[in-house]
Formats: C-alpha cells, sequence, structure tokens
C-alpha cells in the first residue's frame, strides 16, 4: 500500500490517461491495476469476503459433524444388536406415530376405496360369470359327495379341537407400509401390546401366512412380511410333506414371490402344490401348517446340492389390510379376540 | 424466530412421514411410494441453503430410520437425506430458483438419496435386492417424487421462506 501511494503521486488528474504519464514505471501501473481488480470482486460478492466464506466453512464442519453423528448412530445400532439402545427411542415414536398413522389411515380409507368404484361394468360381469361358474362347480362337488362332506366334517371337528389347544387371533388393520424405497417389507398394524401382541408373534389373513411380528408398541406393532429378504420361514411341501426353507425375495405386488430352498435334493415339488409352514418350537414365530402359497417353478442346480422352488404367496401382499396376529388363548386384549372356533371372546370397542 | 422454525419443520417432517406411509402405501406403485420427507429436505435446502438443509435432513433420516414401520439400521436415512441437504443447498442458485430448476434438482436429489441408502446397505451387509430390481425401484421412486413436486414443493418452500430472517438471502 506505502509504495502504491508513493507511486501514485498526486499530480496525476482523473481526466488524463494513463499513457500520457511520463516516468511512470510499468510495473507499478500493473500492481496497481491488480489491486483494483482485486478490491473490485472482493467487493462485488454478496455480503463482502467475511460472511461469503464464513458460512461455507460453518456448513462443512457442520456436514462432518453431523455425519460423525450418523456414524456413530448406526455402529451404536449395528453393534449392540438386540438390545439396540435406539429400542426405547423407537417405541416411543411407536407411540407417538403409530396412533398417527392408524387416525390418518381411517381418515383416508374411505378415499383409496374409490378405485373400486372405477371398474367397468363388463369386468365385473366377467367377473360375476366366473365366480358363478365356480361356485355351481363347487356346489355339485359338495352334493355329488356327501360322504366326503360328512368325513370332513368330522375332520373339521377334529383340527378345531386340535387347534382349540392354546391359539386366538387378535384382528387388526394394516395402517402404514414401509415404502419400497427402504428395500424391506415391513407394515406398521394398529394392535400393540395393549391388545396382547408381542414381538414374534405369527400374523395371518384369510388368505395365509403374512409374517411375523418384529417389535410393538403400546398400540401398534411392526410386522416383518414373508416377502421381506430377511424373513426366513421353515415350510414344508404339503403334498411329499418335505422340508425346506423359505426365503422372501423383497418384492411386493403382483410377482410377490418366495424361494423355498428344499432339504432334500432327490425330491421334486410338482407344479401347485402347496406349501404351508412346518412351526417353530412353541408356536413363536410361526406356527404349524399355516398356508403359504403354492409352487410355481422348480430349479435344481448341480453346484448347490437343494432343490429351489419358486412360491407364487396366497396373500396378496400388496392390498394387505385385515390381518390377525396369532396369540395364546386367554390373552388380554383391549378388542375382541377370535377363538379357535370363530368364537369372539370379550372385546372392549 | 428459529425455535418456530424448528417446531415448524418437526411438524413438516413428521407429517410427511404419516402421510408417506399411511396414505399412500395403499396407492403404491410396485411397493414404492413418494418420498415426501425428501422434498421437504430439498425444500429446506431450496430456501435456506445447506446448514438448515443438513440438520433438516439428518432429523428427517433418522424419523425415517426409527418410526414405525422401519426396520433397517438406524443411520441410513440419516445419511442419505443429509448429503441430499448438503449437495442441494451447495448447488442452489442465488435467486428464486424456476418451476424447471426445481424439478430437476428434485429428480437428483431423489436419485441420490435413494442411491446413497441403497449403497449403504451394501455396506453395512444389510439385505439389498438385485441391481436391477435396485434400479427400477429408483426409477419410480424418482418418477414420483418429479410428480408431486408441484403440489409439495411450491407450499413448502413458501412456508420455510416466510420463516426466514429478513437479512438472509
Amino acid at each position: 500500500m506505502a509504495l502504491l501511494d508513493r507511486v501514485s503521486t498526486p499530480r496525476r488528474t482523473p481526466g488524463t490517461p494513463r499513457g500520457d504519464q511520463p516516468g511512470r514505471p510499468r510495473r507499478t501501473r500493473s500492481l496497481m491495476a491488480r489491486h483494483e481488480r482485486r478490491e473490485r470482486r472482493w467487493g462485488a460478492g454478496p455480503g463482502g469476503p467475511g460472511p461469503g466464506a464464513e458460512p461455507q466453512r460453518a456448513s462443512r464442519s457442520l456436514l462432518v459433524a453431523l455425519l460423525l453423528a450418523t456414524a456413530s448412530v448406526t455402529t451404536l445400532d449395528l453393534a449392540t444388536g438386540d438390545s439396540s439402545p435406539l429400542d426405547p427411542v423407537r417405541g416411543v415414536l411407536a407411540d407417538t406415530l403409530g396412533p398417527a398413522q392408524s387416525a390418518t389411515t381411517a381418515l383416508v380409507r374411505p378415499f383409496t376405496a374409490v378405485g373400486g368404484w372405477f371398474e367397468s361394468n363388463g369386468s365385473l360381469r366377467e367377473e360375476v360369470a366366473a365366480l358363478e361358474a365356480e361356485n355351481s362347480a363347487l356346489r355339485s362337488e359338495l352334493n355329488t359327495s356327501a360322504y366326503d362332506r360328512n368325513r370332513l366334517a368330522e375332520y373339521d371337528g377334529l383340527t378345531s379341537v386340535a387347534s382349540d389347544l392354546g391359539y386366538s387371533l387378535v384382528p387388526s388393520r394394516v395402517v402404514g407400509v414401509g415404502p419400497a424405497q427402504s428395500f424391506s417389507s415391513t407394515v406398521t398394524i394398529d394392535a400393540g401390546t395393549d391388545a396382547g401382541v408381542q414381538p414374534d408373534m405369527t400374523v395371518v389373513n384369510n388368505d395365509g401366512l403374512v409374517g411375523r411380528v418384529l417389535s410393538a408398541g403400546r398400540s401398534t406393532a411392526t410386522v416383518l412380511l414373508l416377502v421381506d429378504p430377511e424373513s426366513t420361514v421353515g415350510a414344508r411341501v404339503g403334498d411329499s410333506m418335505e422340508m425346506g426353507f423359505l426365503s422372501g425375495r423383497g418384492v411386493i405386488g403382483d410377482e410377490g414371490r418366495l424361494d423355498l430352498e428344499l432339504v432334500d435334493d432327490s425330491s421334486v415339488p410338482a407344479r401347485a402344490d402347496s406349501v404351508v409352514t412346518w412351526g417353530s418350537d412353541g408356536g413363536a414365530p410361526y406356527l404349524a401348517g399355516i398356508p403359504v402359497g403354492r409352487v410355481t417353478k422348480v430349479y435344481s442346480s448341480l453346484r448347490e446340492t437343494a432343490q429351489r422352488a419358486v412360491i407364487d404367496p396366497y396373500v396378496d401382499f400388496g392390498a394387505l389390510d385385515l390381518v390377525g396376529v396369532v396369540v395364546p388363548t386367554g390373552t388380554r386384549s383391549d378388542r375382541g379376540v377370535i377363538g379357535a372356533d370363530g368364537e369372539i371372546v370379550g372385546g372392549g370397542r | 424466530m428459529s425455535a418456530l422454525r424448528a417446531v415448524v419443520a418437526a411438524v413438516a417432517v413428521a407429517l410427511a412421514l404419516v402421510l408417506q406411509v399411511s396414505v399412500f402405501g395403499p396407492l403404491a406403485w410396485e411397493g414404492v411410494v413418494p418420498n415426501l420427507c425428501l422434498l421437504v429436505v430439498v425444500a429446506g435446502a431450496l430456501t435456506r441453503g445447506p446448514q438448515f438443509a443438513m440438520v433438516l435432513g439428518f432429523g428427517a433420516g433418522l424419523l425415517l430410520d426409527l418410526a414405525p414401520p422401519a426396520d433397517h439400521v438406524a443411520g441410513r436415512w440419516a445419511l442419505a437425506l443429509l448429503l441430499v441437504g448438503y449437495l442441494v443447498g451447495r448447488v442452489r442458485p442465488e435467486s428464486r430458483p424456476t418451476a424447471t430448476t426445481v424439478v430437476a434438482t428434485v429428480a437428483a436429489a431423489s436419485f441420490v438419496g435413494t442411491s446413497v441408502f441403497a449403497l449403504s446397505g451394501v455396506v453395512l451387509a444389510d439385505p439389498v435386492l438385485g441391481v436391477g430390481e435396485t434400479l427400477s425401484v429408483l426409477a419410480v421412486s424418482l418418477v414420483w417424487d418429479v410428480l408431486l413436486t408441484p403440489f409439495v414443493l411450491p407450499p413448502l418452500m413458501a412456508l420455510f421462506r416466510r420463516l426466514e430472517p429478513a437479512h438472509a438471502l
């Protein structure tokens, strides 16, 4: 600055072109020009150099701080496994956001049903015709086989006695669906510990197995669906009693398929064989004999010494609504519990 | 003002989460729903810059990670939305963004957010889908997010802009 002041003497008048000044060193002129340029650039910035650079540095350090926070949360959750210190937070969120989800779903349910109104007359007619045909086929089957019917009734009685050995259903509705962007298939149901629902209980609907309860809040619970890649269910092919392991592929919707890995590689399941659960010890997380789906394709690989069958689940996971949670009979619940014989016990609502 | 802004942001994120899970659940296309939390973060980033957006993204992500239907390792959505907030906040235009800019930003943010989430699953050995299925989820969620942008972004951006102190921008 001192050098510039000395060189640019007060002799210089503002209007004079620079070339006319004799004896002015070229170097100094360029220095001055650079100085001016720098000043202009600084001055033109929004708010000067201080405010411009400060938020940038602050935002970078904030980014690092938040990244570290994320890493520590992830590590905390990953390393501690089942007894995660984040579980209380999850519980609190389930107790606050769960009821909000229930209320919202109840609010929009009439609107989401609007889609059904726009089904065309033709498709409805076709559906009615198909159903009538199926109905009459079933009825004729029923009429022509009175003997079978009687025997079936006896079996029915037996099974209801057998299944009366301790389980009932808590009815509930799906109020939240986990997005596929999270790459896991979970839903929220509106029954929680108040209704007698505990983690690791079987969840079914009228088509078959839906999944199991992962965690339960007071009024809502999270259910891991069968199609989740993390879900593995012991299953057997109903026609041959061959055992295998059923795992999800994480795809919901029309092609919500499951993979069945059979233990015995010599047995080949037939197409449309039905697959049921083989059950776990004590009925948790999966009860025995719940229908899961039917075989659509069978793959066998020489490298792996097992058969792999593709199972089409009976349950439509894209349109889950009413589900039942299997609870021990006599569970205290805030709503009516459906017993093995279809009778509704208790009920506060 | 700052406390009010925090409360409004928290309410917006919670509302987005509940809507995303409960209202769009039955309307899901291939199981994919619009990522409303991501839209809130983008709106915050476009109006208020990276610092606010990073905190907002971190909070929204944690909520997505811990609120009921979630079952992955906590912190994955937090990381994804934090990065989305930072990136969108850094590249936002000085003046009011045009509609095209907003849509393009949302598309990029949706792609980045979902990809970061999927990649974090690979790193953490959380179960992931195959490449083809992951890409189709990415594409569908991008379409959803862009479709909802005209309805969600303008009111949110107006909200965040109104809460802005006078000296900024």
